[in-house]
């Protein structure tokens, strides 16, 4: 076409660039991957890289070397290694409460709410997850103190609420990340064609046995892309656990202790969470819940 | 959910300083006391101009990655997909203590001071991942023939991304860089290990203000203030960001 031949001439870049894909892929790719490779994997790999070196007990100085001590401990030491099966212990059972809430609201917001209240319930999910992580652990705290809102309200009953401890820290974690749930196994649950839920009660399935053997199955992908975060969030979350779990340590809190005093071992223990969010991640992708999140 | 939130708006007008229910008195006070406030005026400062500098910058970086990803077939676009969202997959202590140990064991003896901007740096980092998937679904739903047809018509590159591209995934864009910029306006770990000493965010001086007791009131007067400051984007962006079919 003529026309085309003549501009080519006026937008010699252009004209460069559009048949060479490659070039334009990289000159797309290469800012980004140089921040986030270059500043960020590189932070890691130099945390990683900490955590085989000494601290000189007089000068408090990190000194370059080679030891496995600092792993080691992460084995040995009994506090660190109950730490690490509480705060696992902990992330399960946040991730499990998450479910436990996110698929029943999830099955009614896709398939029995009116359109008004699921676009509602939706936006009343997801807003919370930004009121603020740190003003929601106050939130918790306040609701939760001796004289507070919790206990006044369940008074009546006598019931008296938890205190600062593992109940409210799980509690507290469920509550912050459960949107993070909630929202992928809603996405899932609506793509479930109503057909099924048809057929799974014409062959004599009641309620609760179409969603054990029918829903869930089918969401396993969102439950996991949600869990994702539901997991290692609290695996690694040290703020909660300082602020409503009393005297509760989390591996969080052994990493943020450690960190200006012996840098080493705080390295050492963030492997720890890093190696189980990276073999969580690369599990996930290949059920490919990576995109619905 | 929305309980315990209300509870601490609500005690943000608790005139007595502990914070016991039922609130016994309602008055403005500690809001005018946090409005005079130096150190809660220098934290706000603070907060926003980080917000903004790594909402600039993950907004420039996420839109590059989105378009990247978009159009291309590549070796290694699920590992991108996936470097992209570590940042913040990963557990705010881990990401803070890298950089952390990034600026105070490496860079700060080799004489390379980043202070301010290391926070800046950081918060950038875990923004990124906003930005990308709000522009990328967007791109994902737009039509590419149309790109194709200005190109026909003659226009360069830069040419069809300004005229024709972008006002497409304008709303996405903006959509994408309010979330980044209420995600850094909140952003408290992270900071506490990147923060110059002496520094404070709005959320820092939170967290620095919640062990003396006395003081509860006016932290949940800042506390609702943040809430405020982090839902308005969040709200905005929301609704730009909603799909032209579900929009009644």
């Amino acid at each position: 076409m003529s026309t085309q031949t003549t501009n080519a001439g006026s937008r010699p870049i252009s004209a460069y660039l559009y048949k060479r894909a490659k070039l334009r892929l990289f000159g797309l790719i290469a800012l980004p991957m140089f921040w986030i490779v270059g500043v960020y994997i590189l932070s890691l790999f130099l945390l990683l890289i900490t955590a085989f070196w000494f601290v000189d007990p007089f000068t408090s100085k990190v000194i370059p070397g080679f030891t496995l001590d600092n792993f080691i401990s992460i084995f040995t030491v009994p506090a660190y290694i109950s730490t690490s099966i509480r705060t696992l212990l902990i992330a399960l059972a946040v991730t499990g409460l998450s479910v436990l809430f996110a698929v029943p609201l999830g099955i009614y917001m896709a398939k029995i709410a009116r359109p008004w209240v699921r676009n509602a319930l939706t936006v009343a999910i997801t807003l919370p997850l930004w009121a603020g992580y740190l003003v929601k652990i106050i939130a918790m705290r306040l609701v939760f103190t001796e004289e507070g809102f919790f206990n006044w309200a369940l008074a009546p009953i006598g019931i008296s609420g938890p205190t600062f401890s593992i109940p409210l820290v799980i509690l507290t974690l469920t509550y912050l990340w459960f949107p993070y749930m909630a929202l992928p196994v809603f996405t899932a649950i609506r793509q479930i064609p109503p057909n099924l839920f048809d057929a799974s009660s014409d062959m004599g399935a009641k309620g609760f046995t179409t969603i054990y053997r029918v829903v869930l199955p089918l969401i396993i992908p969102a439950i996991i892309a949600g869990s994702v975060f539901t997991f290692s969030l609290s695996l690694g979350d040290y703020l909660v656990a300082k602020f409503t779990g009393g005297s509760t340590q989390m591996i969080g809190s052994i990493i943020a202790s450690n960190i200006n005093l012996n840098p080493p071992v705080a390295a050492a223990f963030s492997m720890v969470p890093i190696a189980f969010v990276l073999i969580y991640l690369m599990v996930a992708r290949r059920t490919g819940s990576l995109e619905r999140m | 959910m929305y309980v315990p939130l209300l509870v601490l708006i609500l005690n943000s007008f608790n005139q007595s300083n502990i914070s016991s229910w039922p609130i016994a008195a309602f008055s403005f006070d500690w809001w005018q006391f946090a409005a005079t406030y130096q150190p809660i005026r220098t934290a706000l400062l603070n907060s926003i101009i980080v917000a903004a500098g790594s909402t600039l910058i993950a907004a420039f970086l996420g839109t590059l990655v989105a378009f990247a990803l978009k159009g291309f077939d590549f070796f290694g676009k699920g590992t991108v997909n996936l470097l992209v969202v570590l940042p913040i997959a990963l557990p705010g202590v881990v990401t803070g203590v890298a950089f952390s140990n990034t600026y105070n064991t490496f860079l700060s003896p080799a004489g390379f001071n980043i202070g301010y901007f290391g926070m800046i740096v950081a918060h950038a980092t875990f923004c990124i991942v906003m930005v990308f998937n709000n522009v990328f679904a967007r791109l994902k739903r737009m039509n590419p023939s149309l790109q194709e047809a200005s190109a026909d018509l003659g226009a360069g590159l830069w040419q069809t991304f300004r005229l024709v591209t972008f006002p497409q995934f304008r709303t996405a864009f903006v959509a994408g860089a309010l979330l980044a910029f209420a995600l850094s306006f909140d952003e408290v770990v992270v900071t506490i290990f990147t923060a110059p000493p002496g520094v404070d965010t709005l959320p820092l001086w939170i967290l620095k203000e919640m062990s003396r007791p006395n003081q509860a009131s006016v932290v949940n007067v800042v506390a609702t203030l943040v809430i405020l400051i982090s839902l308005i984007p969040v709200y905005i962006s929301q609704r730009l960001s909603r799909a032209p079919d579900e929009v009644r």
